[in-house]
């Protein structure tokens, strides 16, 4: 089985997030860059695979070279080799284009991403890339086990889960619970020497046009101080609730 | 030329974020100075989105779509779109749209803005607000294709009467292959989801642990609240992983967040932000949850947890 993991580099989620050039860019300085939280849901499942039931793992990431040490760091966890598609990543769809491509050269069986990253939060890429690809899609994947190329894989829905049948080739979106956190991997000293040895391959974007672009960013209105209200007066509480925040 | 709203819809019966979609879509397409056509999927009362404007309802019924499924519900969003001359096409933002607009954007060609949290800013070039970076910042996204996809954040609009004498029309839509097909569907009866809930109640490693529940779930029914907790305390088994709100968790958007004895912590804070009002019960008047909150107790949850279920009760009667 050849497994595909879309790896995201995106800002630690205790950044402090700030904008650049009159607010038209994400300001990178100070910021530490880790591998999606939902992709490393997705990439230590694909570890298990490959422990398993045997597989061949490759992480890819559309991104320029500052994203390497993310897809390294993939690496030292247990992926046998990377792709980087040398390209500013600028939207979902000319992403998930540029990863169909690498999904069409690569016969994958099986690609795993996160439900969504923690930068933009678009949520896009992986449907994307099944519907441009054209394999079966499963997303918010809470679980799933492979038996031949038959699928059982379980996603989230309001107020529960739903159990899906399906067959590879096939694309989630995966998030907490196809592995747990518990599980996830720090890479070793043993696996970080052997990530340098391993190939990272660099390829060329297909041609692509952005479908959407971002004109400017802004943050959310600074937030008030907090009202405090006596515990033993409870009925402040509610009277602010009812009269004032109106929401009960 | 046209905006189609999907209005979506569980067991018949129209979901509140399919009132909040044709809310906006109605506005939406009165800056485009277009009409508003409101799809709907096995939906039993139509014309109770005449109410928030959709002047016209395509009502598709059959008993395949029944169970959702993201590929054949994109499809027939699309056909619709297609039939109608759709060149905005609006979704809500339930697990299940979030699924399915993907392979829609793809399938219409169209640019897909998801977390789109206000009005168009303009109509040309199409500029809409989306939520970024775990609600620490927005992003103003222009789409530039000449049909467009956009996915409405929960709660982040609001539902605006507007009636209009409308018509319901029925399409027959042609069903998809599928590729993944329901085995089984587990939901949690009788309690209000953390998804639908306008009021959520939610508790960390303060309460000690899951024997102390119950004050937590007697507040959340006289609220008609959903219930929700920390990670700590889903890793601990205290309560079930689906409770989970914060970064890698569930993300709430609810009215009213009540949060009982959590500190805080940046990824839960990145899980909550998008709530309207958020108030804080915590006996440490350092936890960072302060800084975040609207409204605050300093105070043991155990003494002000009773009080405050034994006064709201007495509120719900007046």
């Amino acid at each position: 089985m050849k497994i595909l993991v879309c790896i995201s580099h995106v800002p630690d989620t205790t950044s402090k997030i700030n904008f650049t050039e009159n607010d038209t860019k994400f300001d990178t300085n100070g910021v530490q860059f880790v591998i999606n939280p939902y992709d490393e849901f997705s990439l230590t499942r694909a570890m298990w695979f490959k422990e398993k039931q045997g597989a061949n793992v490759t992480v890819v990431n559309v991104g320029n070279a500052s994203t390497e040490p993310t897809l390294r760091k993939a690496l030292a966890i247990g992926a046998d080799d990377a792709i980087r598609v040398n390209m500013d990543a600028t939207d979902g769809l000319s992403v998930a284009k540029q990863l169909a491509e690498v999904v069409k050269n690569g016969g994958y069986d099986l690609v795993l991403a996160g439900r969504e990253s923690i930068d933009y939060n678009g949520g896009m890429v992986p449907g994307m890339l099944a519907a441009l690809v054209d394999f079966n899609f499963v997303n918010g994947c809470v679980g799933m086990e492979i038996d031949g190329t038959s699928v059982t894989a379980t996603r989230e829905i309001d107020g529960g889960n739903e159990t899906l049948s399906t067959a590879l080739p096939l694309v989630i979106g995966g998030q907490k619970g196809i592995v747990e956190e518990k599980d996830l991997r720090i890479p070793n000293m043993r696996g970080i020497m052997m990530a340098r040895k391993k190939p990272l391959n660099v390829v060329e974007p297909v041609a692509t046009e952005s479908a959407t672009s971002i004109e400017s960013f802004e943050k959310p209105a600074p937030k008030g101080a907090v009202k405090l209200v006596d515990a033993d007066n409870v009925d402040e509480l509610i009277s602010l609730l009812h009269n004032e925040a109106k929401v009960i | 030329m046209s905006v189609l709203v999907f209005a979506d819809s569980a067991e018949g019966k129209f979901k509140k974020s399919a009132f909040e979609v044709v809310s906006y879509g109605k506005k939406v397409a009165e800056q485009l100075g277009s009409n508003l056509v409101a799809l709907t999927i096995n939906a039993n009362n139509n014309e109770e989105l005449y109410t928030y404007g959709a002047e016209k309802v395509i009502a598709v019924s059959n008993d395949s779509l029944a169970t959702f499924n993201a590929k054949v519900y994109a499809s027939v969003i699309k056909q619709v779109a297609e039939a109608q001359g759709s060149s905005v096409v609006i979704l809500d933002s339930s697990i299940d749209t979030l699924y399915a607009a993907p392979i829609l954007a793809v399938g219409l060609d169209a640019g897909y803005a998801s977390n789109v949290v206000a009005l168009p800013s303009a109509t040309s070039p199409f500029t809409v607000k989306r939520k970024a970076f775990s609600n620490k910042g927005f992003s103003n996204t222009v789409i530039s294709t000449e049909k467009k996809v956009i996915g409405v954040a929960k709660n982040s609009y609001g539902v605006f009467e507007s009636p209009v004498d409308g018509s319901t029309e029925t399409f027959e839509a042609t069903i998809a292959d599928s590729g993944v097909t329901s085995i089984k569907v587990e939901r949690v009866t009788g309690k209000v989801t953390i998804a639908d809930a306008d009021i959520v109640v939610s508790a960390g490693r303060g309460l000690k642990g899951p024997e102390n529940w119950g004050m937590v779930e007697e507040l959340a029914d006289v609220l008609g609240a959903a219930t929700a907790c920390s990670k700590p305390v889903s890793d601990l088994g205290w309560r079930p992983h689906g409770e989970h709100v914060g970064q890698t968790g569930k993300p709430v958007a609810s009215n009213l967040y009540i949060a009982i004895g959590i500190s805080g912590a940046i990824q839960h804070l990145a899980g909550i932000n998008a709530s309207k009002v958020k108030v804080v019960i915590n006996t440490d008047p350092e936890a960072p949850f302060f800084k975040a909150a609207d409204y605050g107790i300093v105070g043991d949850a155990f003494e002000v947890v009773p009080k405050l279920i034994e006064k709201l009760k007495a509120f719900k009667q007046a």
